[in-house]
């Protein structure tokens, strides 16, 4: 005859390998607030550094039909905070995996970077796309508005939290389409603020 | 079906099948490997669970192929997700009667 704490342990393992196997709980918070460190850093260095404001270029070609040369400059300093956020996104989720004993790459770990990668991949060319046709002044916006959408998509197979945060940053990218002139700050704020205050709360609920 | 004396499934006695059971209750299917992966137990262990839930029909198989090589996707069975809510359902009865009583 098993014993009351078997059960309850039986209940516990349950609801555990439920859980486990339906989300990806190893997303990292600490990568979230350094993707959000990076990404003010980005700002100011596009903002001071390179004296250009994204939100109020009106043209992706100088006078002589040359690509605007600062906007170049702009496209790589968004590349490589992309690639510098994702590589320590990724070392970090890692780290956290393997304290819990869990496996970093597993199902639920594809499903939500599957679901993440199709909206992110169709609104990356969408920029390119609006760039190259001369409207550069909006890819502060839709960068905010995909990849909001690309985290609604997969908050179902990760931390309930995503979904917040997924929320917000689609809110502000709309916003910073209609404010496009201040497109940077909104940027700024939900690449930035909204991740450095998610990652601290996720950090502190979770990861401690 | 086999209850045991309070209700739970004599099926469910292993540990692991009640594992099985969990993982496949929140995905709609799964591949062979994945579930290996979730349960971090051995082929031969994995597969004679998988047939013993086959057999109390409490699980299906699809059978699909990719390329030329097979790829078998398990699923839960109506049948087994009202045996698993059963047994869930029991399991929380029974501690909740324990601590009252």
């Amino acid at each position: 005859m098993k014993e009351e704490q078997d059960y309850i342990r039986d209940i516990a393992d349950m609801r555990s390998m439920m859980e486990r196997s339906s989300k990806y709980l190893s997303l990292s918070g600490l990568g979230a607030l350094m993707t959000g460190m990076y990404a003010l850093i980005a700002c100011f260095v596009a903002y001071k550094v390179f004296g250009i404001d994204p939100g109020t270029l009106t043209s992706s070609y100088t006078s002589d039909g040359a690509f605007e040369p600062t906007l170049l400059k702009v496209l790589f300093l968004a590349m490589a905070v992309l690639i510098v956020s994702l590589v320590t996104v990724f070392y970090l989720s890692y780290k956290k995996a393997t304290k819990k004993q869990e496996k970093f790459w597993n199902p639920t770990a594809k499903r939500v970077l599957l679901n993440m990668a199709l909206p992110l991949v169709a609104g990356g060319i969408l920029i390119l796309i609006l760039v190259a046709k001369g409207l550069p002044q909006y890819m502060a916006a839709l960068s905010l508005l995909f990849y909001g959408l690309a985290f609604f998509n997969a908050s179902k197979f990760t931390l309930d939290e995503v979904r917040s945060m997924a929320i917000i940053e689609m809110a502000l990218g709309l916003l910073s389409a209609w404010f496009v002139e201040y497109s940077l700050w909104f940027w700024a704020l939900g690449f930035g603020i909204v991740h450095i205050v998610y990652g601290i709360f996720i950090y502190y609920r979770y990861e401690r | 079906m086999k209850l045991g004396i309070d209700g739970l499934h004599k099926a469910f006695e292993r540990k692991i099948r009640l594992a099985i059971m969990s993982v496949l209750a929140v995905n709609s299917t799964l591949d062979y490997n994945a579930l290996k992966e979730y349960l971090d137990i051995s082929d031969g262990n994995l597969a004679s669970h998988l047939k013993a839930l086959e057999k109390e029909e409490f699980i299906g198989i699809k059978k699909s192929f990719i390329g030329r090589k097979p790829h078998t996707r398990y699923f839960m069975t109506k049948r087994g997700k009202k045996a698993f809510d059963d047994h869930l359902k029991a399991l929380e009865e029974f501690v909740k009667a324990r601590k009252q009583g």
